[in-house]
C-alpha cells in the first residue's frame, strides 16, 4: 500500500471509504425504490404481472451473464495493476467496458421490444416499476463505463502502478455494486 | 508532505490559491465554503421569514370586517396590496397563495436554512479545525457540495414564475394533492432531487474526513461533543436522504410521465377520473417522506446539541458532566430516529398494533434526548459561569428545546396525537425544537466562532440586546401555537375565523403577529453587529474564550492549511479547572 494510506487515521485510503459510504446511500437509494415496488407489489390490487414470455427471460440471463463477466474481469483487472502488468490491466479494463457497452445495447433493445409489445412508463405500475427500477440502474452502468473510460485513460498514461491503485479499486467497488444492483432487479423483476 | 495523499481529488492543485476567484468564490478551501454557507443560508433564513411575516399578518387579520372600507387602509396594509397585487387584494391574502408560503416557508427554512446552516456552515468550517485536519477529505467535492446547493435553492426558489406560482403542496407534498398540484410542484421535485445531492456530497466528505483525518492523539473518545454530532448527522444524511430521493423521483415521474406510483385506481379529481392507469398508494409517499423527515429532525437537532455542549463546557469552565452518556446518546438518536417514521401517520390509518410499535420507538427516543438534555443541564452546576452572548443562547436552548420536546410526548401517543395532529399544537411543538431550539443554538455559534472565523469578537451589548428581543418574542409566537391547537384551532388554513370554534383564541394571533415584528425588529442589531464587527470588533487571539479544543489553537482567522505545525492531542476535550495546572484550562494540543 502506498504511503498516503498510513497517513490517514484508519489505515484505509480517503478514496475507499468514500466509495464505501457513497455505496451505502447508494443502498438506501435502490432500497427505497426497491421496498416501494415489493410494497406495491403485494399490497396493490391493481398491479398487473405481465407474462414470463413477454418479459423475454433468456435475453435478460445472458445480460446477467455479460454484467457477471465484467465484474470478473474488474477483478482482474485491479490484479494485474497489482503486480504492475500494464497490458493485463488495459486489457481487462478494456473487457470491463466492453461488458457493460453489451448490457447498455442488450437493454435498449429489450426496451424497445417491450415498449412495443404494450409494457410501457404508464402503461400499468408494473411498467411504470420496470422502467424506474432499471433506467436507474442504467444511468448507474453508464456513470460507470465513463468512471472506467476515465481509468482507462488515465491509466495508459502510468498513473497507476503496484502502490497506486486506490481510483482503481474504488472504481472496482462501484462497478460490482452496479453489478449487485442487477443480481437484485433482475430476479424481482423477471423471475418473480 | 502533501498531507492528504493522493484521495481522489485532494492532491491535486489544492496549493495556496491566488486569485480573487479561487480564493473567495470558487475556493476549495473548507473555511471559505463554510462563511459561503453560512451568509447564503442566513440569507434563505431571512427568506423564509419574511413569508412567516406575511402569514402571520394574514393570520391576524385573516378577512375584512364588517365596517372595512378600502379608502382607508392603514399604510402597511395598503403597501402589502400594492406589492402582492391580485395575491393579496387589499392586503387579504388569496387561500393558494397562504398555502404556496406555508410549503416554501418549511422546505426553505428546513432544507435550505436551518440544515445548511448546522451542518455545512459550522460543521465545515469547525470540524476540519477540532479534530486538527489542514482540510477536508475531498475538497473538490466540498465546493461542488456548496454550489450544487445553491443551485437546488435558486431552483426552488424560481418556483414562484411557474404558472400558478410556488408548489402549494406543503414542505411534506402529500400525495395526491402534490400529484395534480399546478407545476410549480414539479420545480419542487428536481430542486429537492439537486439539494439532497448536493447534501450526500457534504455527508460522505464529513464521514471520511472525520474517520480518517484526526491529528496524531485524536482519538473518537477524545473527539469534542460537535464532532460526534456532526459524524452522527453526517450518517443520518447519507442513509435518510436516498430515500426521499427515491421518493421525489417517484412523484416527478407521477406528474410528468405519467405513472401512477401514488395515485390510487380511478381517483376522481373534480368531477372526472384522474388520467392515469392507477394502482397505487398514496400512503407509499408518507412512509418514504417520513423515512427521510423524521431522521431530518435529529440532522436539525444534533448539530445543535453539540454547539451548546461547547459553549457550556467553555464558560461554566469546568468538564462536561457525563461525556460518554452524551455522545452514547447521540449515536442512540441517530439509530433509533430511523424507526419512528410512522408515528406522523397515525391519523393517516394504520392497524393498532403497528401504530403501538411506533407509539413505543416513539417514546423510547425521548429517553437519550432527556439524557443529553440532563447532562447538559448538570454540566452547569458547580461551574464559574460567564453570562456571554454565546452563553446565554446556549442557556437558553434547555429550557426552549425542553419545552419543544416534551410537547412532543402527546403527540408519540397515538390517542392524543389523533386530536391534535392537524392543530396548531403540533406547529407550537416542533417551531420550539427548531426556533428557539436549534436557531437559538445556531445563533449562539455564530457569536461564539465568529473571532475565529473573522479574527473580531461581536460586540457584547449587542449581543445580549439581540439575544433578549430573540428569545422573548420567540416564546409569545410559538406558545400560544399550543393553546390554539389545543383548542383545535386547525393549522394550514388562511382563514381559520371560517370555523366558528376558533374564534375564542384567535385574538393570539394579533399578539404573535406583534411578537413577530419584534423579533424581526431584534434581527436588526445581529446584522449590524456582525457586519460592524468585521473592523471594529474586539481583536481575538488565537484563543479568545480561553477554550480547550483544537479550532482555538490555530491563528485567528487560519491561514490556508489551518495548522502552523501540525497539533498533537494529549487529552481529553474538556479538561477545565484540573487541579494543578497553571491555568482554568488544558488544550488538547499542550504537551503535558
Amino acid at each position: 500500500m502506498s504511503t498516503q494510506v498510513a497517513e490517514t487515521s484508519t489505515g484505509i485510503s480517503h478514496a475507499k471509504l468514500g466509495i464505501w459510504t457513497f455505496l451505502a446511500s447508494e443502498i438506501m437509494l435502490f432500497g427505497g425504490l426497491v421496498s416501494a415496488y415489493v410494497i406495491l407489489r403485494s399490497g396493490s390490487a391493481h398491479m398487473a404481472i405481465p407474462p414470463r414470455e413477454m418479459m423475454g427471460v433468456p435475453l435478460a440471463t445472458f445480460n446477467t451473464f455479460a454484467l457477471i463477466t465484467s465484474s470478473v474481469t474488474m477483478v482482474l483487472a485491479l490484479a494485474a495493476i497489482k503486480v504492475n502488468d500494464m497490458k493485463r490491466f488495459a486489457r481487462f479494463i478494456g473487457m470491463t467496458i466492453g461488458g457493460g457497452i453489451l448490457f447498455l445495447c442488450i437493454k435498449s433493445y429489450e426496451y424497445n421490444h417491450k415498449w412495443h409489445e404494450g409494457i410501457t412508463l404508464s402503461s400499468n405500475l408494473f411498467g411504470s416499476f420496470y422502467y424506474t427500477l432499471t433506467g436507474l440502474h442504467v444511468i448507474h452502468v453508464i456513470g460507470g463505463i465513463l468512471l472506467l473510460l476515465y481509468i482507462l485513460v488515465t491509466g495508459l498514461n502510468g498513473a497507476y502502478d503496484a502502490h497506486n491503485h486506490e481510483r482503481v479499486e474504488a472504481a472496482g467497488l462501484y462497478w460490482h455494486f452496479v453489478d449487485l444492483v442487477w443480481v437484485i432487479l433482475f430476479p424481482i423483476l423477471y423471475l418473480l | 508532505m502533501d498531507t492528504h495523499g493522493h484521495g481522489h481529488d485532494a492532491g491535486h492543485g489544492h496549493g495556496e490559491p491566488t486569485s480573487f476567484w479561487r480564493k473567495y468564490v470558487f475556493s476549495v478551501d473548507h473555511k471559505v465554503i463554510g462563511i459561503q454557507y453560512l451568509i447564503t443560508s442566513f440569507l434563505f433564513l431571512l427568506v423564509g421569514f419574511g413569508m412567516m411575516m406575511l402569514m402571520r399578518y394574514q393570520l391576524a387579520w385573516p378577512s375584512p370586517p364588517d365596517d372595512f372600507d378600502p379608502e382607508k387602509m392603514s399604510l402597511v396594509r395598503s403597501t402589502i396590496a400594492k406589492i402582492f397585487g391580485d395575491k393579496m387584494e387589499y392586503g387579504f391574502m388569496r387561500p393558494d397563495f397562504y398555502n404556496q408560503l406555508g410549503a416554501m416557508h418549511g422546505t426553505i427554512m428546513i432544507f435550505l436554512g436551518v440544515v445548511p446552516l448546522g451542518v455545512a456552515a459550522f460543521g465545515n468550517y469547525v470540524l476540519p479545525l477540532q479534530i486538527g485536519a489542514p482540510d477536508m477529505a475531498f475538497p473538490r467535492l466540498n465546493m461542488m457540495s456548496y454550489w450544487v446547493y445553491l443551485v437546488g435553492g435558486i431552483v426552488m426558489m424560481s418556483s414562484y414564475f411557474a404558472p400558478d406560482g410556488f408548489p402549494q403542496s406543503g414542505w411534506t407534498s402529500y400525495a395526491p394533492l402534490s400529484i395534480v398540484a399546478p407545476p410549480g410542484q414539479t420545480v419542487w421535485c428536481i430542486a429537492m432531487v439537486i439539494i439532497i445531492t448536493s447534501s450526500l456530497l457534504g455527508s460522505i466528505n464529513f464521514i471520511v474526513t472525520t474517520l480518517n483525518m484526526r491529528a496524531k492523539g485524536m482519538t473518537l473518545g477524545r473527539m469534542p461533543v460537535f464532532v460526534w454530532a456532526q459524524l452522527v448527522t453526517a450518517v443520518l444524511l447519507l442513509l435518510a436522504f436516498p430515500v426521499l430521493e427515491a421518493g421525489a423521483l417517484l412523484q416527478l415521474l407521477d406528474r410528468v410521465a405519467g405513472t401512477s406510483f401514488y395515485i390510487p385506481k380511478d381517483m376522481m379529481y373534480g368531477s372526472t377520473v384522474f388520467p392515469a392507469a392507477g394502482g397505487g398508494n398514496p400512503i407509499l409517499w408518507q412512509h418514504l417522506f417520513w423515512f427521510l423527515a423524521h431522521p431530518e429532525v435529529y440532522v436539525l437537532l444534533l448539530p445543535a446539541m453539540g454547539i451548546v455542549a461547547e459553549i457550556i463546557a467553555t464558560n461554566t469552565r469546568k468538564p462536561l458532566f457525563g461525556y460518554r452518556e452524551i455522545v452514547g446518546s447521540m449515536v442512540l438518536i441517530g439509530i433509533l430516529s430511523f424507526v419512528v417514521w410512522a408515528h406522523h401517520m397515525f391519523l393517516s390509518g394504520m392497524r393498532t398494533s403497528l401504530a403501538n410499535l411506533f407509539v413505543t420507538t416513539t417514546l423510547t427516543i425521548s429517553v437519550p434526548s432527556v439524557a443529553v438534555l440532563t447532562c447538559l443541564l448538570l454540566s452547569l452546576r458547580g461551574g464559574a459561569i460567564r453570562f456571554n452572548t454565546p452563553m446565554l443562547f446556549a442557556l437558553a436552548f434547555l429550557p426552549m428545546f425542553g419545552i419543544g420536546g416534551l410537547t412532543g410526548l402527546p403527540l408519540g401517543f397515538a390517542p392524543t396525537d389523533l386530536h391534535l395532529h392537524d392543530t396548531y399544537y403540533v406547529i407550537g411543538h416542533f417551531h420550539y425544537v427548531v426556533a428557539p431550539g436549534s436557531l437559538a443554538a445556531l445563533m449562539g455559534a455564530t457569536y461564539y466562532w465568529y473571532p475565529k472565523m473573522f479574527g473580531r469578537k461581536m460586540n457584547e451589548t449587542l449581543g445580549k440586546i439581540h439575544f433578549w428581543m430573540t428569545i422573548v418574542p420567540m416564546n409569545f409566537i410559538f406558545f400560544p401555537m399550543l393553546f390554539q391547537g389545543m383548542w383545535g384551532m386547525d393549522r394550514r388554513l388562511a382563514d381559520p375565523t371560517l370555523q366558528w370554534h376558533n374564534l375564542p383564541v384567535q385574538g393570539w394571533s394579533v399578539i404573535m403577529l406583534f411578537a413577530a415584528c419584534v423579533l424581526l425588529l431584534g434581527q436588526i442589531p445581529f446584522l449590524w453587529n456582525f457586519f460592524w464587527s468585521l473592523r471594529h470588533g474586539e481583536i481575538a487571539g488565537e484563543n479568545p474564550w480561553n477554550a480547550t479544543t483544537l479550532e482555538w489553537a490555530c491563528p485567528s482567522p487560519p491561514p490556508h492549511g489551518n495548522f502552523v505545525t501540525p497539533p498533537e492531542v494529549h487529552r481529553g476535550p474538556y479538561e477545565y479547572s484540573v487541579p494543578g495546572h497553571k491555568t482554568d484550562y488544558w488544550p488538547q494540543d499542550e504537551a503535558a
